[in-house]
């Protein structure tokens, strides 16, 4: 088995000095592929994400980008080395202008960013109609684009979505799943965690089912939905 | 002609004092607001940033008064602003590698920096006092009047005079220009828009790989600034005492949170609010009601509101209601 473009590989650790929350967790995702973390809450499924980006003391295992072991990098330098991050809450600057937060993404960039701007314009086009408005302002369906285009503006050579559709009513989780296909479509692996299991499953090339901080099921999107034991613990038979 | 008369008295005695002191508090207000926003606490030493600046700028006027250096019939002050504010700005960052980065990076609570702040405050009070003294210093020069009290009345045939002080004249032009030039700088600018994004959400900035110490830093030298040139502002059209600007402290944290703490906007609107009550609460009315109502209705006392001594009265009063009935400020600010 080939090496998978980023994998956080059998990682034990937890918040600062504080109890492990993952126990020997592994989670991977390969260029043009959606991985998609799902599981009961409390599962540990965006920490497992967290501990990837180096917002967790990962005591043991270790986080590798491209073949390059990234372990002991900050998520600052790991932004720097080509990761997207979108946080859960509290993800875009409310109180500038579209435009103003897509240019902040593109912060440690020196180079044009122009194309860049267009390209995440033309993949969410309502941005652009509202480029001129305080993000804060915006629906949250409208504000989680805002978020995903800010991290893409540095393009990422892998982006990591954390819970992108909570708190977004069923049409507007819809079009963002839509999105985040045609994100992945560019070529961009994208490992996301998600709420809503069943739909976050089907979009899946590659899903991890945790369970209080350790992988229990690993698969396909349609393996997992197929599988029974999945099905009758957290999606409802 | 009469309620021309009243309206002359007013402009001259509320709307251009008023305006000036505005503009004196907006300025004192922006840098109080920065704070707030990036550093994220209410910085209890900027009355007495003020009162260093203007301190080190009266010395250089002193020093280029003596070498017979004016500036014509402007303020030699205005000359030595800059340099001012150079002082200001290395004692300012001094101030912050020593104390304020010790509590930053240890993630010190809000409440622990202001009470720092606090310390700061008595240093540099005592820093002021030493150096310069506690007394009046009269530190203006240069042409008096834009329009001075006689030439108006020759000039229109009135009663009343208006009489525009150089200073006052001077106090709104400069502050029209930092407050274009902040704005331009915070919307416009790299750093301005990263300073803003920081203020915004300081997570995300980091993640964004906006340095946060460059941030303080660049903070720290506009706040510098802006402390200057208020407290130079204030101390040219008034006087340069110590204590004064020590109790200028409430009319400017009154004006900075009436606008919203964190937000520029309404720390201008903010000083011009605050500045326009307290002018106009303790204006004896008597003159201008005189010209305006029959000669049988002319009231006989003063109708002054509030003596001038209780001026504070007013800013408090005003931040008071505002902290009742909405904290966040008239602009959308963050609630204390």
């Amino acid at each position: 088995m080939t090496e998978p473009f980023l994998i956080g590989d059998a990682m034990t650790g937890g918040y600062g000095k504080g109890p492990d929350i993952l126990t020997n967790c592994t989670i991977a995702v390969n260029p043009g592929e959606i991985a998609v973390i799902v599981g009961p809450n409390g599962a540990g499924k965006s920490t497992a994400m967290k501990a990837v980006f180096g917002m967790l003391n990962v005591r043991s295992g270790s986080v590798r980008l491209d073949g390059e072991d990234i372990t002991a990098l900050s998520p600052q330098d790991r932004v720097i080395k080509g990761m997207g991050f979108v946080p859960q809450v509290r993800n875009i600057f409310p109180s500038m202008t579209v435009e103003e937060n897509l240019e902040m993404g593109a912060f440690i960039r020196t180079d044009n960013i122009r194309d860049t701007m267009d390209q995440i314009y033309t993949l969410f086009p309502i941005l652009r109609d509202k480029r001129h408005q305080a993000a804060g302002e915006l629906s949250g369906g409208q504000r989680q684009q805002v978020a995903v285009g800010r991290a893409l503006m540095t393009k990422p050579k892998v982006l990591m979505l954390d819970e992108p559709t909570a708190g977004v009513s069923p049409i507007v989780m819809d079009e963002l799943f839509d999105r985040i296909i045609e994100v992945s479509r560019t070529g961009i692996p994208i490992l996301m965690v998600e709420q809503n299991a069943r739909q976050a499953l089907e979009i899946a090339d590659r899903a991890y089912v945790l369970v209080q901080g350790t992988n229990a099921h690993t698969g396909t999107g349609k393996e997992l939905l197929a599988n029974p034991d999945v099905r009758r613990s957290f999606l409802g038979g | 002609m009469d309620f021309l008369n009243a309206l002359v008295a007013f402009t001259n005695f509320v709307v251009v004092p008023g305006a000036a002191y505005g503009a004196q508090l907006a300025i004192g207000a922006l840098g109080v607001t920065l704070i707030y926003g990036i550093l994220r606490f209410s910085n209890f030493a900027h009355g007495d940033t003020m009162a260093f600046g203007t301190m080190a700028t009266i010395f250089f006027t002193w020093w280029f008064q003596g070498m017979g250096i004016t500036f014509g019939v402007l303020p030699t002050a205005l000359l030595a602003l800059p340099f001012g504010i150079a002082v200001t700005v290395v004692f300012v960052l001094a101030t912050d590698r020593v104390v304020y980065r010790f509590y930053r990076e240890k993630k010190a609570a809000p409440v622990i920096l202001v009470i720092v702040s606090m310390g700061v405050m008595f240093v540099m009070n005592g820093i002021v006092r030493f150096a310069i003294g506690v007394a009046d210093q009269n530190f203006a020069d240069g042409e008096r009047f834009i329009i001075s009290a006689r030439t108006f009345k020759d000039l229109t045939g009135l009663d009343e005079a208006l009489a525009i002080r150089t200073t006052q004249g001077l106090t709104i032009v400069v502050a029209v220009l930092v407050v274009v030039a902040m704005f331009w700088f915070l919307n416009r600018t790299r750093t301005g828009k990263s300073m803003r994004a920081f203020s915004d959400n300081e997570d995300l900035a980091l993640l964004s790989g906006i340095n946060p110490e460059q941030v303080v830093r660049v903070t720290w030298i506009i706040v510098a600034a802006l402390a200057t040139i208020a407290g130079v502002l204030y101390g040219l059209d008034k006087s340069f005492k110590p204590f004064t600007y020590f109790q200028l402290l409430l009319p400017i944290f009154a004006a900075a949170i009436v606008g919203g703490l964190g937000n520029p906007l309404g720390a201008i609107a903010g000083g011009f609010v605050i500045a326009f009550s307290e002018v106009t609460v303790t204006y004896a009315w008597k003159k201008v009601i005189t010209y305006v109502v029959p000669d049988s209705m002319a009231p006989e006392g003063l109708v002054q509101l509030l003596s001038t001594d209780y001026k504070f009265a007013v800013s408090f009063t005003i931040l008071i209601i505002v902290l009742l009935f909405k904290p966040t400020g008239l602009f959308k600010g963050q609630s204390v």
